[in-house]
């Protein structure tokens, strides 16, 4: 394959038409991804209202400054993934490859932040089961937090760890020559599926560790 | 050129949801009440406005792009509202 001409498959018209397609496509997902965040967000927001001091007293339990930071970490991630499709542009192969592996180990520092944090829950009882331990009233209703609190940044996790991999593979495609400056909509689709997971986020820091502690 | 317009409109994007950052933890410290809350929630929607329009570069996309992303948070917002409405006007699940 050669890196000074894009490649275009036979069932498109052009390079551009071919390009808007797969921009189309990763947002014909997301917006699937909108509505599965968004129903737990709802699910989470409802309860919120029923139960607010039992949630209120849930999430005083949980660690802020480890959310603040896990949210700097992504957002830190979030631009060294920019950087990486612009350099792309640019034709700087080997820049491109570090910020891509910079922004995955990101990711994986994030999860590592969060295992710390879920590892803490855990040895306050404050894991959902016949493990749960919680010496106040409305001990169900705290539980149900925990449960729509792991739920919630468990699954934000396991998107984000698909993300990781999916950094890797572009990486690995860039250092072989098949992703390029004329060739670059892979990576562009990649980096909105791993913007859209920095954005997540931000609403799962605001309901859950802001605004979670308030009555 | 192109890459380096992104580069510099990258940085800026992540300077402006760092500060973004700093300020919504540093309301924590004031107690405004529901005033805290709701500026809390408006922080989120600017933070997350910022990573929509310029990491995720729908600013510089099609309207076709602007459709599909406009859509999934205009169903979701038609959820949000309908069920929540429901939820606070009534007394039946108190």
């Amino acid at each position: 394959m050669t890196n000074n001409r894009a490649i275009l498959y036979e069932h498109f018209s052009d390079v551009e038409q071919q390009r808007e397609t797969s921009t189309t496509g990763i947002w014909v997902f997301v917006a699937s991804e909108i509505m599965f965040f968004g129903a737990l967000i709802l699910a989470f927001s409802v309860y919120r209202f029923s139960y607010a001091r039992a949630f209120s007293e849930g999430a005083q339990e949980l660690n802020a400054v480890l959310g603040a930071v896990n949210t700097a970490v992504l957002f830190t991630s979030g631009l060294t993934m920019s950087l990486a499709a612009a350099t792309n542009k640019m034709g700087a192969k080997f820049p491109t490859i570090l910020l891509l592996l910079v922004s995955a180990i990101l990711g994986a520092v994030f999860l590592a932040i969060k295992g710390f944090e879920y590892h803490e829950d855990w040895t306050k009882g404050l894991f959902p089961g016949e493990g749960f331990h919680w010496g106040g009233a409305n001990s169900p209703q705290v539980q149900l937090f925990f449960i729509l609190y792991f739920i919630m940044t468990g699954f934000h996790a396991l998107h984000l760890l698909v993300g990781i991999g999916l950094i890797l593979v572009i990486a690995w495609l860039v250092l072989r020559g098949w992703i390029h400056e004329e060739h670059f909509m892979p990576l562009e689709v990649a980096g909105i599926y791993w913007h859209f997971v920095d954005l997540v986020w931000i609403f799962l820091f605001t309901l859950l560790y802001l605004l979670g502690g308030k009555v | 050129m192109k890459g380096k317009n992104e580069a510099v409109q990258a940085v800026w994007t992540y300077v402006a949801l760092l500060v973004l950052l700093v300020i919504s933890v540093g309301l924590r410290v004031f107690h405004l009440g529901i005033v805290e809350s709701i500026l809390l929630l408006v922080i989120a929607g600017i933070e997350a406005v910022a990573v929509l329009l310029f990491f995720m570069r729908v600013k510089a996309s099609s309207r076709l792009i602007w459709l599909f992303a406009g859509g999934g948070f205009l169903w979701l917002g038609i959820l949000l509202v309908f069920v929540i409405s429901d939820y606070v006007s009534r007394s039946w699940w108190r």
